[in-house]
């Protein structure tokens, strides 16, 4: 037998796939596509090749060359865009989804060297966001957007950037409430030492000045950082409800009341520094809580995944409109990669449709002509033209969108443990207080009052109001190393309390990528060779699927590929003619499988057999299988029940299992066993899920890439992890016990400190020193707890 | 120890001097991004000849 030639397999110099061929060589370096290739020739050019030093195979693959940004030449489109103009200057930010590296960082902000019309390039690494100054005179923002592309750094450019640049959000000025706090609280704590130590009486004049030095500090704290706790408490108590800005307002007030009294009337020092120290504290509890993590956004929805133009067919003049001007008959074009973005008729061209998206379904479906084709389908392959029917809002994605039971508002999540608690505290407290206050009236009006108001000071629940914040932040950071990402601290709790879990099937228990391949053939590991060979020339998604599964082969020389869109390829190789492909390329009829996608070979005429690919399981199903003895647990699918048998090992409990499930359908489901008293967690995927998502009591998205869409929910959770959401489970159950325990620790310091307060001898030092030693044990506790609770769940 | 009065008042404003420009940090957009400095320090400035021969096209 002659020796085929064989082809050596390198990784590309730009991104670090396998080049399969050998057509893309500069300068003794292999690429793998004609992409990444151009990316390295702009940037050898300009001596930029730097990039490459920095880490090993920066790029992204940039398998796709077309130009499709005609539309940002449109005047009114830029102009959304743009955040900023003058005559010379324009500043633009893109988000950039690619940006990973450090690379990533030098090579874009030296952009001025690949065009010198940029003057300025900022990245923001952890929101992948790159802000540009450009000379729009010499560079428009179309020639930028490719320029972008060029290197392999396509900006995502969505509807979503449109809508955002119309209404910007008003600014939070926690950070400037905490800087002034924190400049009266030093001050006072340094006028207040005198007084602990003791002045002598030739130096009462002094305490005169520091009295009203310590005032001065306390207005801005009264009246600038601590306006918030008012403002709420006020709102809270219109609404009739009681919660912990209540007594933190009231102590606040008193705090503040009683310094100014006693420096007045010259009968005390004050409680300044605690005044000052308990604000200061509860605005640096409050920052802890509203951190949030750029990498992941909760706030996109399906308008960030479509384009903000789509390129119609007018008299055979091919222009770019914006969506919103997308009307019934006009006839669209779509290219590789691009989004359906209104319900359609196909009328040219093999449409190969990624449902992903909206359904989880990770293969391709393909459409023939004249069939409509809902919105949110990415197409894969050649350009395609289809007729609108519906216009984008009244598309069927869009409805599904803005249906009213989806989108109806969320105002009876769980009651957290904090909001349960501070509602008794507030009774007990004042009804302590008032007690006081009437046993002391008879026989000591002044101590009375002094005794009501030291209650007040001393019961304020600041370690209370800080435990929540620092123990869910230490865990919202744990959970968020592990690649599970909370929303906010409150998921935490809601993690917690769940007793019944619903799953969705597509995409959620079953991987996006196809794992599960079944080779129904029997080949010899030459003819092994020969199929991988064919398919290693074609870019379609099976095709990538069967080079994957057969591993790493040696490559032989293929001559007169060809392939047929929608059908299948063929080739001769070393001799051999090879097809594979569908039923009716190979067989010439056409199969019904319901079950696999298939696609079947030929050798040399000759019928081998097909492979057939399933989706598989997530690893981890059986961890998740032996929740179910203590959660109830469901699957809801949107197919057919032909997996029934093999999903009874994961849902063994009778009347588990419900398929053939519209979206409509689950989250009634959903509605149903929260009437029953459930509390519900709904894990799903794809936009079908995304009514059960918000209806339940905790919504998880399961995701294979956070930065690809996912539809609203609590927590997004990266399909690596999916095995560990028991342990997740667990962990949120050890957090609220330490938020409990954390709970009685300061309700301990609060009696102390009552037990001084009701006899009416809350010296200034005491109530000083109690105050800030509270809040420093509850958090070294709740962080240290938390670090440990971690670690014995091996999340850290 | 009137020189006290002094002294306090001059401490005053070294610490509203300290806190005005904290808030002008602040209004500057120095602290809206924390992490990326980090990253870009350790990039080597340009060298003006490119130890990596450019390669011909």
């Amino acid at each position: 037998m002659i020796k085929s030639p064989v082809l050596e397999k390198t990784a590309c110099y730009h991104c670090g796939d396998d080049c399969t061929t050998t057509e893309y060589i500069v300068a003794g370096k292999h690429f793998c596509c004609h992409g990444c290739k151009s990316v390295y020739e702009v940037l050898s050019t300009d001596n930029l090749c730097n990039y490459y030093s920095y880490n090993e195979h920066p790029g992204i693959t940039r398998k796709q060359t077309d130009k499709r940004f005609d539309y940002l030449s449109d005047e009114t489109i830029a102009s959304d865009l743009i955040d900023y103009r003058d005559k010379h200057i324009t500043i633009v930010t893109f988000y950039i989804p690619q940006i990973h590296c450090s690379s990533c960082l030098w090579l874009l902000e030296k952009l001025n060297k690949i065009n010198p019309a940029v003057h300025n390039c900022r990245v923001d690494f952890l929101k992948k966001q790159l802000n540009i100054h450009y000379d729009h005179e010499k560079l428009n923002l179309q020639q930028l957007v490719e320029l972008l592309d060029n290197i392999g750094y396509e900006p995502l450019i969505s509807l979503q950037d449109v809508i955002k640049k119309q209404n910007t959000a008003d600014k939070d000025n926690l950070v400037s409430k905490i800087a002034v706090a924190g400049f009266c609280f030093g001050n006072v704590m340094l006028l207040s030492f005198p007084e602990y130590f003791g002045l002598s009486s030739f130096e009462q004049t002094f305490k005169h000045f520091f009295g009203w030095i310590n005032i001065l500090f306390s207005l801005p704290i009264v009246l600038y950082s601590g306006t918030g706790y008012f403002v709420s408490a006020w709102q809270n108590l219109k609404n009739r409800v009681l919660n912990i800005d209540f007594p933190l307002a009231l102590g606040i007030a008193v705090l503040f009341g009683r310094t100014v009294l006693e420096i007045f009337t010259h009968t005390g020092a004050g409680f300044a520094d605690t005044l000052c120290g308990l604000v200061f504290f509860l605005l640096v509890g409050k920052f802890v809580q509203k951190k949030t993590y750029h990498h992941i956004s909760f706030e996109r929805d399906y308008r960030s995944f479509f384009p903000v133009a789509v390129h119609i067919i007018e008299n055979g003049i091919e222009k770019p409109v914006p969506l919103g001007k997308l009307g019934i008959g006009n006839r669209m074009v779509i290219r590789n990669n691009e989004i359906i973005p209104a319900d359609a008729i196909l009328l040219k061209g093999e449409a190969l449709v990624d449902f992903s998206f909206v359904t989880g379904e990770a293969i391709p479906v393909s459409k023939t002509l004249g069939e409509i084709i809902y919105a949110g389908g990415r197409q894969t392959g050649e350009a395609i033209e289809l007729e609108v029917v519906k216009t984008v809002s009244q598309s069927y994605l869009t409805q599904l969108w803005n249906n009213e039971a989806f989108t109806r508002k969320q105002d009876k999540r769980m009651q957290t443990f904090n909001e349960k608690m501070s509602k008794y505290f507030t009774i007990v407290l004042l009804s302590i207080a008032f007690a006081t206050l009437i046993f002391w009236l008879p026989t000591d009006v002044r101590r009375g009052f002094a005794a009501f108001t030291a209650i007040l000071i001393v019961a304020c629940p600041c370690a209370l109001a800080l435990s929540t914040p620092f123990t869910m932040s230490a865990a919202l950071s744990t959970f968020d190393r592990n690649r599970f990402y909370l929303k906010n601290v409150a998921v935490v709790e809601q993690l917690a309390a769940i007793d019944s879990i619903v799953m969705d099937k597509t995409g959620t228990i079953t991987t996006g990528t196809v794992k599960n391949i079944k080779l129904e053939a029997v080949l010899t590991d030459e003819q092994k060779q020969l199929v991988y060979s064919l398919c290693s020339n074609s870019s379609h998604p099976l095709s990538r699927i069967i080079c994957l599964y057969l591993g790493n082969m040696d490559q032989l020389a293929v001559n007169g590929y060809n392939e047929i869109a929608g059908k299948g390829i063929q080739a001769h190789i070393n001799g051999h003619f090879v097809m594979a492909g569908s039923a009716d390329f190979i067989l010439e009829c056409s199969d019904h499988s319901p079950v696999h996608t298939m696609v079947h070979i030929a050798i040399d005429d000759k019928y081998m057999g097909y492979v057939a690919f399933s989706l598989s399981y997530r690893d981890g199903m059986k961890n998740i299988a032996a929740l179910s003895a203590s959660y109830d647990e469901y699957l809801l699918s949107g197919d057919q029940d032909h997996e029934r048998e093999d999903l009874q090992e994961f849902f063994p409990k009778a009347n588990s299992m419900y398929f053939n499930q519209s979206p409509q359908s689950k989250l009634d489901f959903v509605q149903s066993l929260q009437k029953n008293g459930s509390k519900v967690m709904m894990i799903g995927d794809g936009l079908n899920d995304s009514g059960a998502l918000k209806q339940s009591d905790l919504g998880i998205a399961v995701t294979d890439n956070v930065n690809n869409f996912s539809p609203g929910s609590d927590a997004i959770l990266d399909g690596k992890s999916f095995d560990k959401l028991p342990v997740f489970l667990r962990f949120a159950k050890d957090t609220i016990a330490i938020i409990h325990f954390s709970f009685f620790i300061s309700l301990t310091y609060n009696l102390v400190g009552l037990s001084y307060a009701v006899t009416g001898n809350l010296s200034p030092l005491t109530a000083a020193i109690l105050m800030p030693l509270s809040t420093v044990t509850i958090i070294s506790f709740t962080s240290l707890a938390t670090h440990f609770a971690a670690k014995k769940r091996q999340l850290i | 120890m009137n020189i006290l009065y002094f002294l306090i008042g001059c401490s005053v404003v070294l610490a509203l001097g300290f806190l005005g420009a904290f808030f002008w940090a602040q209004g500057n957009g120095q602290n809206d991004d924390l992490f990326t400095p980090s990253m870009r320090m350790l990039i080597e400035d340009d060298e003006e000849t490119p130890d990596e021969t450019p390669p011909s096209i």
